[in-house]
């Protein structure tokens, strides 16, 4: 190939840039961490807090982050409804849960009750995304690849404004649950039972779901579509069959996440979905997409940089409000990881068109 | 293929179940309550009731295509069977939805089953409606056979006019405002054609007969016209066609004096996005680079010009408008650059989600306390200078506008121009671009990236130019909105902008130049003007986008390359989407 | 090709037929009503007549035909994330059309609802749209301030007037907000009493000397709490944090847990409902601020705000208009509410809003002038000129009188804490158990 002067030129202007970039971001973060650590504003105990706080974020981002990279995997296509379907959920999850509430069953079986709330909360998301697959995906299944995600922005909007319809735009505040008020200590230090029962929920529901993927025959199937649909149906597997069930699996673990989340941060209402979908896009994203354990590293990535990020590499180096800016962060580190490695945390390298 | 009956049957009751369904549905998240305020025709239906009857009446259409045998004579007396049972189907899922109200409080879940919404439902109370719904489904069941039955040179004019009086009685408040403000005789008509809430009975029966006989006019003619127009010798030809630009161009020129300031308001904004979908058409129509962030080069012109015309504390310096385009977009064209260096490597959706990184790192950036000193952070930039066409008076004090001594661009009637010209000039230099070297090494591009760079098309080069131009045509679109708006505000900037631009290029058709522009007209400007049905906008929109793109994939208006490739793909494929389409 | 070329032409001709039509009687307008009222005279009979009535307004008066009904729009905030701010003033403004009998002197009242987005672009397209409609006699909005920057300009040049029930930012009323603002007036309060009389609440009621602060990003908030921190300082005390966070963020723990480095003894966030209620039900977790006092503005003071942030709402602070002023029939104006929309309201300003409707309702009363055949004149000048001079107006968020600077409100705020959690105990007029209650002034 023959390049000239200019070309040449360019070619080094590029890469001076993009490595000036990479080494001053690189600057920012060592210096704000050396500052702030030197600065010695927070005491330890506040480190791990920021820590437990940024897990217990990032296991619910991770949720929802699978169902994003399971139906990208297998149809490549950004589902962008997701975050409607992870809302719907948490609105399932509430009504069952204000009424068990009422009858007094929460107080008496936490445990009976937050699990018969999720699985309701996941029947309702797993029903609705169903739907929005037989009506706005399954149509387009072989249209072009910006054409599903078109429909799925229209099937966003849609369910928002469903929900808005059927709901109102007031908030709906989940009941508090007096098993999950207050602290448990480990070593200690307190830690939020919340946050444990959320975090350890969303590992037990990420665990079963790695199972059904990895040792089942249906997960077998899955992963055989998802790398070639066409050699999948010679073989003998029900494509369509497959793609259903990817859609049900990930809305159910999206649906779990709406419960957990509603449990922690109290309130839903029909917008709730928009942003933590963005979220968990990203994540899903920064793991490299399509990559099961990537979704999840991904989403615990994202929730740590988020909550100790600001006050990490920020505070120090005379940036007021860091947490106004923690989105801000979190995409910067997103184009960072993507700098170095083009496909994500665990993504492979994808050489061709995606 | 032989129908047999009971799949009939049962054809006909899930037709029916689905649309009642779906009347329950739009009952449940409170459409019919609020829409039975606003009329269709006047005291006769309102436009709630006309919903109902359309998915009662749908639902007899639907049940009857199912019933005809395509290899057969029609067999009228199955098709009204069917008809009619889905028409009865769907009133009997609306008594038992009734009833179910009224034994348990639906309420307690759902806020719009209010009472009002049944006093609606149930005629003011009393118990009527257990015969009245079934008879009216069954009404409008048969109601759709027939229609169905019709031969094709009725039905397609009838089911236009219902559909065309139904837009008009839609958008009547619209024609209504601006036909009375022509007062004189205009005013009268608009007041016998419209009333407050919808068409006046008159209005509709007239809008109902014209748009028939025009219809029917013109299927029976357009061959013959058509014909007539290629007999025409070509220098006749081309005039016609430059009669036909100058009749464009006119009604261009004319339209926001005769509709007033809210239409030009529309066009403009219109006008805006077009302006962002052509920019996003180059990285992602013609180049392939999918950009979830668009609204940052927006972002960047609407600043630029905003710091640099400004009366306000923030202005830092007092230029005209027209000094001050030229360097926003010299701005957004290197922020394209500086964008588009560090994710030169990154592909696919791995690029869609950190350009969405972009955007809103700018509009988090613009909002800052952090930046607040320069940007104005959640207060904004305001005190915006109008574009002046003449001299501007000197800058005498802060918060204090400069006086323009020529013609000012106040008002959305003057900046109509403004935005429309440049929309056209930036499809101008889109379309010349399409044609270019250039153009054509981003097709390249999108094709298949590793090809285009072996056969020696300079990746960096080509994918910085996509992103440089994109982001040239954003910003100006930018610095447009800024003197429209008069003041700048993060809160502007959202990441729902973007999208915006994604949906309305593929739903104009991906690379197609009057696509956008036809796709703008219909994401952007319909919701524009449905503002009035405010809380149901976004249901709209987001039912349109599902639809059109079940519809039309390829897009309103494609562009050839599309269309071939769709053409080229898989047979097999294809025909499974044409099945699954015919299913849905 | 083809259908595209029929699409085109249709549009053509038809657009070139209107602009035919409509482009020539234009300049005649002014002599239009005497010209033809005898070649048609069947037809306008009921309406060229006999113009008892000769409009002398300086900007142009309505006429409302018999039959024809009053015509008054609400603009503001119905979709997106924002949307429940709006829909609540909407929704006071149709219990106060409901409570007129859905009639004003014998005419249908017809309400045009308008969405403007809470965003500037938003309001400006909003009020374009409704300064076109010439039927419009008067307007309630908008709801957000930035909404009123965009689309007040457009409003006051077609001659209109409008009543903001929810916009604080205290430019809008500033004695030197220009003319552009004649047609604006609020029954909301302006943010610059407010900050003032939380910093003062703050420094002489609780004798806390270090604050912090936290806002969303938004106007509202972010103004609110820096005239708080400011008049903080003057009265002596310091401001040891000032954060904040998105205003879509869910997860305050670690910007709290930023605060409590600082060692606050006193915190105040004037946010919104969503924030609002998530810093609340958070705060107590964060080490370091088991015991800190909390306190919000009018933003939050709901019972939404019980909702989101749940037990920790016990003891916390509101600012908000002097509810003890309030002499109307706030409890029969809720039982309304209930009976008519189902559960609790959605934000604060629903009262504000009933109030400025029926102000709106009570000018047009005193403007109103009506023929021997039914026909109702209003004057736009005269009408706007009676809103400005409302005075000592028994509305239920307290007595009403609007300043020549378009402030309505009762500019008397009280500081309340929060007596009990439960959302449905949720009534700050009650007489004798009131939640939250007044302690300050």
């Amino acid at each position: 190939m023959r390049t000239s002067f200019g070309e040449r030129l360019l070619d080094l202007a590029v890469n001076g840039f993009l490595w000036g970039f990479r080494i001053l971001i690189v600057v920012i973060v060592v210096l704000g961490t050396f500052l702030t650590i030197r600065a010695g504003k927070y005491t330890s105990e506040q480190w791990i807090d920021f820590v437990v706080f940024g897990i217990s974020q990032g296991s619910i981002y991770a949720l929802i982050a699978l169902g994003y990279t399971m139906v990208y995997g297998i149809l490549r296509m950004i589902n962008f409804a997701h975050g409607e379907i992870f809302m719907s959920g948490a609105f399932g999850g509430y009504f069952i849960a204000t009424w068990l509430t009422g009858i007094g069953f929460m107080d008496k079986y936490p445990v009976f009750g937050l699990i018969i709330s999720m699985m309701f909360g996941m029947l309702v998301s797993t029903l609705i995304a169903l739907l929005v697959e037989r009506i706005a995906y399954r149509p387009l299944r072989g249209a072009p690849r910006l054409v599903p995600l078109i429909s799925a922005i229209g099937a966003s909007f849609f369910l928002q404004y469903t929900f808005r319809g059927f709901f109102g735009p007031g908030v709906y505040a989940y009941p508090s649950m007096k098993a999950l008020d207050g602290e448990w200590i480990f070593f200690g230090i307190g830690i939020l039972k919340v946050q444990i029962v959320v975090t350890i929920a969303a590992v037990v529901m990420m665990s079963i779901l790695y199972s059904i993927v990895m040792f089942t025959k249906i997960g077998k199937a899955m992963r055989a579509v998802s790398e070639n649909k066409d050699v999948a149906a010679l073989m003998g597997i029900d494509v369509n069959r497959i793609i259903v069930t990817t859609f049900a699996l990930g809305a159910a673990m999206a649906g779990a996440a709406g419960v957990l989340y509603a449990l922690t941060y109290r309130q839903v209402n029909f917008f709730t979905g928009f942003t933590p979908g963005i979220k968990a896009f990203t994540a899903a994203v920064l793991g490299g997409i399509g990559n099961i354990p990537g979704a999840m590293v991904g989403g615990l990535v994202l929730g740590i940089v988020e909550s100790v990020g600001p006050a990490l590499f920020l505070d120090s180096i005379g940036i007021p409000r860091p947490y106004q800016l923690k989105d801000a962060i979190a995409y910067i580190m997103l184009v960072m990881i993507l700098l170095f490695r083009p496909s994500g945390i665990l993504g492979e390298r994808v050489s061709k068109k995606a | 293929m032989m129908i047999k009956k009971e799949n009939l049957i049962w054809i006909a009751i899930k037709t029916g179940l689905l649309s009642g369904v779906i009347a329950i549905f739009l009952c449940l998240i409170g459409m019919i309550e609020v829409f039975s305020k606003r009329d269709v025709i006047e005291h006769i239906i309102t436009l709630g009731d006309f919903i109902l009857l359309v998915s009662a009446v749908s639902a007899g259409i639907i049940a009857a295509r199912a019933a005809s045998n395509p290899d057969q004579e029609k067999q009228p007396l199955k098709n009204y069977l069917a008809g009619a049972l889905a028409g009865l189907t769907t009133g009997i899922l609306i008594i038992a939805f009734i009833g179910l109200s009224q034994t348990i409080n639906l309420r307690s879940v759902f806020l719009s089953a209010s009472p009002s919404l049944f006093k609606l439902l149930t005629f003011k109370g009393g118990t009527s409606w257990i015969w009245i719904y079934p008879s009216i489904g069954l009404a409008s069941g048969l109601l759709g056979t027939t229609l169905f039955l019709l031969p094709e040179k009725f039905r397609q004019p009838i089911t236009r006019a219902i559909f065309i009086t139904f837009l008009m009685a839609l958008f009547s408040g619209l024609f209504r405002v601006i036909m009375i403000n022509r007062a004189g005789s205009i005013a009268k008509l608009a007041k016998y054609l419209f009333g407050q809430t919808g068409l006046t009975l008159s209005g509709a029966t007239i809008f109902f007969v014209a748009i028939i006989a025009i219809s029917m006019f013109w299927t029976a003619r357009s061959k013959n016209l058509q014909e007539g127009f290629s007999r025409i010798p070509k220098a006749g030809q081309t005039s016609l066609r430059v009669a036909l630009y100058v009749l464009l161009a006119y009604v261009v020129i004319m339209l926001p004096q005769v509709s007033g300031p809210f239409i030009a308001q529309v066009v403009v904004i219109v006008s805006l996005y077009a302006l962002m979908g052509l920019g996003l058409n180059i990285t992602l129509g013609f180049a392939g680079l999918l950009d979830l962030g668009f609204v940052a080069f927006f972002a960047v012109g609407a600043y630029t010009v905003g710091l640099l015309t400004s009366y306000g504390i923030f202005g830092l310096q007092h230029i005209p408008f027209w000094v001050a385009v030229p360097i926003a977009v010299l701005v957004a064209m290197m922020f394209g650059a500086f964008l588009g260096l560090p994710v030169l490597g990154v592909r696919g959706d791995y690029l869609a989600i950190a350009t969405l990184g972009f955007g809103e790192i700018v509009r988090l950036l613009a909002g800052s306390d952090f930046l607040a000193p320069f940007f104005g952070g959640p207060q904004g930039i305001i005190g915006i200078q109008k574009p002046c066409l003449g001299t501007l008076g000197e800058f005498l004090k802060v918060d204090v506008p400069r006086i323009c001594n020529g013609i000012e661009f106040g008002g959305p009637k003057e900046i109509y121009y403004l935005a429309v010209a440049s929309a056209i000039l930036v499809a101008f230099i889109a379309l010349r671009l399409q044609k270019s070297r250039l153009g054509r090494a981003w097709m390249a591009i999108r094709e298949d990236e590793d090809v285009a760079e072996a056969l020696g098309i300079n990746l960096i080069q080509t994918k910085l130019l996509a992103y440089m131009l994109g982001a040239a045509f954003a910003g100006l679109g930018g610095a447009i909105f800024t003197v429209l708006v008069g003041s700048i505000f993060a809160t502007s900037m959202q990441l729902i902008v973007s999208i915006n631009v994604v949906a309305l290029i593929i739903v104009g058709g991906m690379g197609s130049i009057p696509g956008v522009i036809v796709g703008a007209i219909a994401l952007i400007g319909m919701p524009e003007l449905l503002r009035e049905v405010s809380e149901y906008r976004f249901l709209f929109y987001g039912a349109a986008l599902i639809m059109m793109m079940l519809a039309k994939p390829e897009g309103l208006w494609p562009s050839q390359a599309t269309l071939r490739e769709l053409h080229h793909e898989d047979p097999g494929e294809d025909l499974d989407v044409a099945s699954s389409q015919a299913k849905a | 090709m083809n259908k595209r070329l029929f699409a085109l032409l249709s549009v053509l001709v038809l657009a070139s037929m209107m602009l035919a039509a409509c482009g020539a009687p234009a300049p005649a307008a002014t002599e239009a009503p005497a010209a033809p009222a005898a070649t048609e005279a069947p037809v306008v009979a009921t309406e060229a007549p006999v113009a008892a009535f000769q409009c002398t307004d300086a900007i142009g008066c309505v006429d409302i035909a018999p039959g024809e009904p009053v015509h008054i729009a609400y603009w503001g905030v119905l979709s997106g994330p924002d949307s429940s701010l709006g829909e609540d003033s909407k929704r006071g403004v149709e219990i106060a059309i409901d409570d007129m009998g859905g009639k004003f002197q014998g005419h249908d009242i017809l309400l045009t609802t308008e969405d403007a987005g809470c965003t500037p672009e938003g309001g400006a397209t909003a009020a374009t749209k409704l300064a076109t409609d010439t039927s419009i006699v008067g307007l309630i909005g908008s709801s957000c301030s930035d909404e009123t920057v965009g689309g007040i300009a457009t409003l006051t040049n077609a001659g209109l007037t409008t009543i903001s029930p929810s916009n604080t930012r205290p430019v809008l009323t500033s004695p030197d907000r220009g003319p552009d603002y004649a047609g604006y007036l609020r029954t909301a309060h302006s943010d610059a009493f407010q900050g003032k009389a939380v910093a003062e609440f703050a420094y002489n009621f609780l004798k806390v000397t270090k604050a912090a602060t936290l806002h969303d990003g938004s106007t509202y908030a972010q103004a609110l709490q820096q005239v708080f921190a400011d008049e903080f300082v003057k009265l002596g005390g310091t401001i040891v944090a000032q954060e904040a966070v998105a205003k879509d963020a869910t997860d305050m723990k670690p910007v709290l847990t930023t605060i409590a480095a600082a060692k606050p003894e006193f915190l105040y966030y004037p946010v919104f409902v969503a924030v609002g209620g998530y810093v609340t039900a958070q705060i107590r977790d964060v080490a370091g601020l088991e015991n800190v006092k909390i306190a919000g503005s009018d933003g939050i003071f709901t019972a939404d705000l019980l909702k989101g942030g749940g037990e920790n709402t016990k003891g916390m602070y509101l600012s908000s208009p002097d509810f003890s002023a309030f002499t109307g029939d706030y409890a029969g104006f809720i039982a309304k509410h209930t009976a008519k929309y189902g559960g609790t309201t959605l934000s604060t300003f629903h009262a504000h809003a009933y109030d400025a409707a029926n102000i709106l309702f009570a000018a047009l009363g005193k403007v109103a002038v009506a023929d021997a055949d039914g026909t109702l004149h209003v004057g736009r000048q005269a009408l706007r000129d009676a809103i400005y001079a409302t005075k000592d107006f028994k509305g239920i968020t307290g007595t009403l009188s609007c300043s020549p600077s378009g402030d309505c409100g009762a500019p008397v705020i009280a500081v309340y804490e929060i007596m009990n959690s439960d959302p449905a105990s949720w009534n700050p007029s009650d007489a004798t158990n009131p939640n939250p209650k007044k302690i300050f002034p």
